[in-house]
């Protein structure tokens, strides 16, 4: 058999199997994607902020649902992987999954995928009571925007989960990833719109975000929820996010191959 | 048992801490590339927290009363406390919870010397020393945009509610190593512990209706960087200061009782 076909047919048991320890780990779970408060924190800012007069064009009301958006896209999107490829690098498990017949980017990426159900079941009635009472008018209603949100959603957990895929690999050369990985949070906070909603960013921040990944990772879905936009507007969004994630996926796969040729298994 | 006895125990616990700490610090210091690479990521997180601040003051001269300089100066607490959670609070959680699962934890309660002392300084890590002095940086600078340099009386209330803060910190940590007993595999309780913090870095009354409440009463952040930023402006009330310093104390005393209960009902990993 074909090595794609192999693949195609262990996809189901690796998103059961996903599935299983996502639900095995719960509690673990739950603690996690309560973690996510930073956009809580900075509705509650910006709300009693915009209350008095609206800040720069935001009321109230748009920050409500800017935030409730970015806490959205954020615990569907966000993965972990590259704390677990360095975990296993380090701790040799890395080299069962190695023995297998399989891309390990398949396989994190099924047991990754699987946990986003979870963690929509978790999310999405917070953020919808919150939205409804409070910052529903804020929301797009055009149809072609709404459409758009499920794909751009999937674009921004591809290019977010190779991009993290990547970081990863960098465990084959280098011991102490994990302050990489603070860096790499660090600028996807700034640049992405997680912090801040972009047009508040100054000058050059801004200038820097229009380019950068990370905007296509986080605000592009934010946005295609609460901005309204027109044609050009949304089909360059939409371009940006298919260019960033064939880039992302490139470059992760490249990398694994260049890490690979580095590697010597630690641990048996 | 009697009075000597019972001091000379606490002398050996002090004694045994200030050890472990100087071990952590030693093997921490080992490691001298990262003075570099910790000193750049510090720099980094204090302009990521100094940002929104930038960006809320660049629009409005005050925000909930508190203006630019009076807001700074909590960013500077919340920057001090956050240096001591993550240089010697997170560590050592992380440590107890990974010496739960192993169960090598049993190794530390057969030693004669409180199991709290010992789990509370098993790791530190010097460089958040960084940050320490980066708070002090943004204190002074705040203080110099005002023109008005604190009292001396201020400086000694507001280093006393610094301390008051901290004590709240440690107990809701050593609260959350006592939860850690019943539930094991809780590793990113730190990482919660942290999030819950984040919101320290603004002034409480920025916080409107339940949520002021619930972070000045139920989990009391309010009371690690706005009370002691009103101390040192000079606009807390002695009330409330002794109601935060009882506070304080009494929920030290209480997570102890708290952990008591947890170690006594621990039945090992190991066996």
């Amino acid at each position: 058999m074909s090595r794609r076909g192999r693949t195609l047919r262990a996809l189901p048991t690796l998103l059961r199997i996903g599935f299983a320890e996502t639900v095995a780990y719960r509690a673990e779970f739950l603690v996690w994607i309560l973690t996510t408060t930073l956009p809580l924190v900075m509705l509650a800012l910006w709300t009693s902020v915009a209350a008095e007069a609206p800040f720069r064009g935001f009321t109230s009301e748009d920050f409500v649902a800017y935030y409730l958006a970015t806490l959205i896209v954020r615990n569907l999107t966000g993965t972990w992987v590259a704390w677990q490829m360095s975990e296993e690098i380090r701790g040799g498990q890395m080299s069962m999954r190695l023995l297998r017949p399989l891309h390990p980017f398949v396989a994190f990426a099924a047991g990754h995928l699987a946990a986003v159900p979870f963690r929509g079941l978790v999310v999405l009635p917070i953020a919808a009571v919150l939205l409804v009472s409070s910052g529903g008018s804020a929301l797009t209603r055009e149809p072609l925007q709404l459409a758009l949100l499920a794909p751009s959603l999937a674009l921004a957990w591809l290019i977010t989960f190779s991009i993290l895929f990547a970081l990863g690999t960098l465990s084959f050369f280098v011991t102490k990833t994990m302050a990489l990985l603070n860096l790499y949070f660090a600028l996807y906070s700034l640049f992405s719109g997680y912090l801040l909603p972009l047009p508040l960013l100054p000058g050059w921040i801004a200038g820097v975000a229009e380019v950068a990944p990370f905007r296509f990772m986080l605000s592009v879905p934010v946005e295609l929820m609460t901005r309204s936009l027109d044609r050009a507007q949304i089909a360059e969004l939409m371009l940006g996010q298919l260019g960033w994630a064939a880039a992302g996926l490139a470059g992760a796969l490249w990398m694994w191959r260049r890490g690979l040729r580095h590697h010597e298994a630690v641990g048996g | 048992m009697t009075g000597p006895v019972r001091s000379s125990i606490l002398m050996r616990s002090l004694r045994i801490a200030a050890l472990q700490l100087r071990l952590g610090a030693t093997s921490g210091m080992a490691y001298r590339s990262d003075f570099l690479l910790e000193g750049v990521m510090a720099l980094i997180w204090i302009a990521l927290t100094l940002l929104p601040w930038f960006v809320l003051f660049d629009g409005r001269p005050t925000v909930a009363g508190w203006d630019r300089s009076e807001a700074l100066i909590v960013i500077a607490y919340f920057t001090a406390v956050r240096a001591v959670l993550e240089g010697l609070i997170s560590p050592s959680l992380v440590d107890l919870v990974e010496k739960l699962r192993a169960g090598t934890l049993d190794y530390v309660l057969l030693k004669p010397v409180d199991a709290q002392v010992m789990i509370s300084t098993s790791r530190c890590e010097p460089w958040k020393v960084f940050d320490l002095l980066f708070a002090v940086g943004l204190a002074v600078y705040a203080f110099a945009e005002r023109g008005a340099a604190p009292a001396p009386g201020d400086v000694a209330l507001g280093l006393a509610m610094f301390v008051a803060g901290l004590l709240v910190m440690y107990a809701l940590w050593v609260l959350c190593a006592a939860a850690s007993f019943w539930v094991v595999r809780l590793d990113n309780l730190t990482f919660l512990l942290g999030a819950i913090f984040d919101v320290a870095r603004w002034p409480v009354d920025v916080f409107r209706g339940v949520w002021g409440f619930v972070f000045t009463f139920i989990i009391p952040v309010a009371v690690m960087t706005t009370f002691p930023a009103m101390a040192l402006l000079g606009t807390l009330d002695a009330r409330t200061a002794l109601a935060t310093i009882g506070g304080a104390l009494a929920l030290v005393v209480g997570s102890r009782l708290v952990w008591r209960m947890a170690i006594r009902n621990y039945t090992s990993a190991s066996s």
